[in-house]
């Protein structure tokens, strides 16, 4: 099973916002063991979205140059639960951001009511302590992107279509030859 | 107008209280952050990014957290900050009280040595706090 919690990104701000959508389904290994009998999606994995949501959002801004973890999770708060069925929207908004990382809030929406809400904290592994480590394979990366449709609505804060970076570009080139 | 140091204490207690959990009595001015608080390393740069909010201010990384002093061979000796590094310390950190630290300079200790009272007196100085 992919460790992927949301389903593609139906918005997307550069530096600011994101907006992306989760389809939870009865097909998902979770609902396998996780309170047998009676559906529910986990909400660890709907903050687990969010936080991929809001990590590509922030890794962005840098050009995914920088290595984005999660670092912290401020607040989490669940007002619903959310089963088999439900489409969740969640957005995500960065709050504050610097070369040391970012503090994303994040919002889970379901038909237009607030399912939950979390502050997220991220931080960049700094190349002192993590020279040479890849979070990722860069063009499995970049592919994963393109499935997200991140660059099907990416806009800069002009209003520009935002591009695939020219390093992300480089590597499926190499590997892909294309 | 300046923030006063009862306005700045609010604020820097509000914002340990969130990024750290806690109730506001258990922050006060002699507490350390990380020996008292709880603190751990992430946190600081939450604390750090609410502090900037708060206050409308930038906190350069190593002004708080002098690491480039602490790893310096110049400054260091068998785990030891030396008397230059010291000096370039208080030099850097003249919020914080470091006779303390002067007594047994082991650089692991320092994490240990920040207050509550440091960090109000350091956002004072950003701030212009005059009273």
């Amino acid at each position: 099973m992919r460790w992927i919690w949301i389903d593609r990104f139906t918005a997307f701000e550069s530096g600011h916002r994101a907006v992306a959508v989760k389809n939870v389904s009865f097909t998902e290994e979770q609902f396998d063991d996780y309170t047998p009998g009676y559906p529910l999606m986990p909400s660890t994995l709907i903050l687990e979205g969010l936080a991929q949501a809001g990590g590509l959002l922030v890794g962005e801004h840098y050009d995914f140059k920088e290595r984005v973890v999660l670092a912290k999770v401020g607040k989490a708060i669940f007002h619903e639960l959310a089963t088999p069925g439900d489409t969740l929207t969640y957005t995500v908004v960065i709050e504050d951001i610097k070369p040391d990382g970012a503090i994303v809030r994040g919002t889970s929406l379901l038909e237009g009511r607030l399912q939950a809400e979390v502050d997220i904290v991220f931080a960049h592994l700094d190349d002192e302590r993590f020279q040479g480590v890849d979070l990722f394979i860069p063009e499995e990366f970049s592919q994963m992107l393109r499935m997200y449709r991140l660059y099907d609505v990416a806009k800069d804060s002009d209003g520009n279509a935002v591009e695939v970076p020219e390093h992300l570009r480089a590597a499926e080139r190499e590997v892909y030859g294309v | 107008m300046a923030p006063n140091k009862d306005e700045v204490f609010a604020k820097v207690q509000e914002a340990l209280v969130d990024a750290l959990g806690l109730d506001d009595d258990e922050v006060t001015a002699n507490a350390t952050m990380v020996g008292d608080l709880g603190a751990e390393s992430i946190d600081f740069l939450d604390i750090v990014f609410r502090l900037e909010k708060a206050f409308a201010i930038e906190i350069p990384r190593s002004e708080l957290f002098p690491e480039d002093i602490l790893t310096s061979a110049d400054y260091v000796q068998d785990g030891k900050v030396t008397e230059a590094g010291i000096a370039e310390l208080k030099a850097r950190m003249s919020f914080a009280d470091l006779s303390k630290f002067e007594q047994n300079p082991v650089v692991q200790e320092f994490g240990n040595l920040l207050t509550v009272g440091d960090l109000c007196r350091y956002v004072e100085t950003k701030v212009g706090t005059t009273d």
